[in-house]
């Protein structure tokens, strides 16, 4: 699994670091940013898919 | 608001936000609007304006700014005069910015809100709501909106401006004025007069007397392509920062409050799973989205099958997209540890909160800091608790006892 953030979309909700704190972080403007370069590790991929279903622009995009 | 009101013909043709039981709760009235055939309703009252209801609908009205202007983003029309005069310039970006400016307008105030800079918030966030709960504690009854709620997020937005927090109550009368008593343009008008006049002093004062490390001097001396930028934006923004940052914030504190006090069994929850904190925060918000905005139609346009026209007024109800059980399973139900939450309590696009990080911190802390010290308290009267609304959505009274 990877994970990105479309950045136009992305208006700094900050949803995805509360459901996903490993996988996402901010910028200085409060926008998301993704912290884990490559494939997301097993264990983190539950949270991932949260962080997706929690963001309310509809900012990440999650390919398999 | 001494006029006799005309009672509610037909929710769908005629609603009126500032009816006392819409005040109150106004969530079965946006419910029978949203299941209507017709789920975005419409009035001639104040002036006219359109109510959409369903989560689809007030984002996608939230996304297309072009035809949904912020031109006039307050749920009334503007005050006779409104506008005019010297400094009658200042409005209050970037919430009143439309692009092309709005990009600017709210990248210079991102930074201090992003996650890691509020942070800095939270211990004296803490300290002020222990000072605030030493205040009733022996009493075994307390206010938890007035002399609670009320008091948190007006003192940590002084902090963050630098100017002083003895004139608390009078930031809050101006806010109030505002933003909630919104019917009274006369208030209205009285309010801004006075904020403005205040900051005005306060960037006088920081250029005879220059402070390190402060928010105002940092906005007055900051340079866009260039030159230094307008007063008219520095007022704006510090106009903005006291009402958006104070009465939404503690209507949120306030409505969470007056949940906790019914509902012993999230109490326990959050005290044996501490880490279900940032996400118990959030569905708060969804289920006491506090706040309501509007936009100005820019063009004659048919959106949904409503003919709306070039100036037309439409409220963007977040709190009514909140509860749209097309997108929230249960929504009318507290689910502390709810899955899937794309809540608009903070808006969508590019206008949404941008002090979001700071509020949902200061949420979390009054909330926090109260249940550690007095893990147990009750509603005296749940018939006995008043409410604001329209704009801003919360309780201004709201007795409990422990
Ligand atoms: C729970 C508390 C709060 C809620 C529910 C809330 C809600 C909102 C909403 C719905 C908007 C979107 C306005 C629109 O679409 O026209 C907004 C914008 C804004 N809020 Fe908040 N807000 C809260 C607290 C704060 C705080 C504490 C601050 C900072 C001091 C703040 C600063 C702003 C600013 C600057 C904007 C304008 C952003 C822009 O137009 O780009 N808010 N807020
Ligand atoms: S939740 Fe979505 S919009 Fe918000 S910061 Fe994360 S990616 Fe951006």
């Amino acid at each position: 699994m990877r994970v990105s953030v479309i950045d136009d979309a992305c208006h700094g909700h900050q949803m995805c670091a509360i459901a996903a704190p490993e996988v996402f972080g901010s910028d200085e403007l409060g926008n998301a940013i993704v912290l884990i370069d490559g494939d997301i590790p097993a264990e983190l991929q539950a949270k991932t898919r949260r962080a997706e279903s929690n963001c309310p622009e509809r900012a990440i995009v999650i390919t398999d | 608001m001494t006029e006799v009101r005309k009672p509610v013909e037909d929710l769908l043709t005629d609603y009126d936000i500032f009816e006392p039981e819409f005040v109150k709760d106004p969530y079965p009235s946006f419910s029978e609007i949203r299941e209507s055939k017709c789920p975005i309703a419409r009035t001639e009252r104040y002036e006219g304006s359109w109510l959409p209801t369903r989560y689809e609908d007030v984002v996608a009205i939230a996304q297309e700014y072009e035809t949904f202007t912020s031109r006039g983003i307050l749920v009334v029309p503007p005050f006779p005069g409104q506008g005019e005069g010297a400094y009658g310039g200042v409005t209050a970006p970037p919430i009143t910015s439309d692009p092309p400016d709005h990009h600017w307008h709210r990248r210079l105030i991102l930074p201090v809100f992003s996650p890691q800079s509020v942070a800095k918030f939270e211990q004296g966030t803490r300290d002020l709501c222990n000072a605030l709960i030493d205040e009733v504690i022996d009493k075994g009854t307390a206010d938890a909106a007035a002399d609670y709620a009320q008091h948190i997020p007006v003192r940590v937005i002084a902090t963050l401006l630098g100017v002083p927090l003895e004139m608390e109550s009078d930031f809050t009368a101006w806010v109030r004025a505002a933003l909630e008593n919104i019917m009274d343009a006369e208030g209205r008008k009285w309010a801004r007069k006075n904020i403005i006049e205040f900051f005005l002093a306060q960037v006088e004062d920081r250029k005879q007397n220059p402070r390190e490390d402060d928010f105002i001097t940092e906005l007055m001396n900051t340079e866009v392509e260039g030159k230094v930028v307008p007063i008219e934006y520095v007022l704006g923004v510090c106009n903005l920062m006291l009402v958006a940052g104070v009465d939404t914030t503690w209507s949120a504190i306030g409505s969470c409050m007056w949940h906790m006090a019914q509902h012993p069994e999230h109490r326990k929850q959050l005290r044996e799973n501490p880490n279900l904190w940032p996400t118990a925060i959030e569905e708060l918000l969804r289920m006491y989205a506090p706040v309501t905005m509007a936009r100005i139609v820019d063009h004659d346009i048919e959106f949904q099958g409503c003919p709306m026209k070039a100036g037309d007024r439409v409220l963007m109800a977040f709190p009514a997209a909140n509860r749209d059980p097309r997108q929230f399973e249960n929504p009318d139900e507290v689910i502390l540890d709810r899955e899937h939450n794309r809540h608009v309590a903070f808006g969508s696009g590019i206008h949404r909160c941008a002090g979001s990080n700071l509020a949902r911190l200061e949420v979390r802390v009054a909330l926090q800091t109260w249940l550690e010290r007095i893990p147990e308290f009750e509603l005296v009267d749940k018939t006995d608790v008043t409410w604001a609304g329209g704009q801003v959505h919360g309780p201004r009274k709201c007795l409990v006892k422990f």
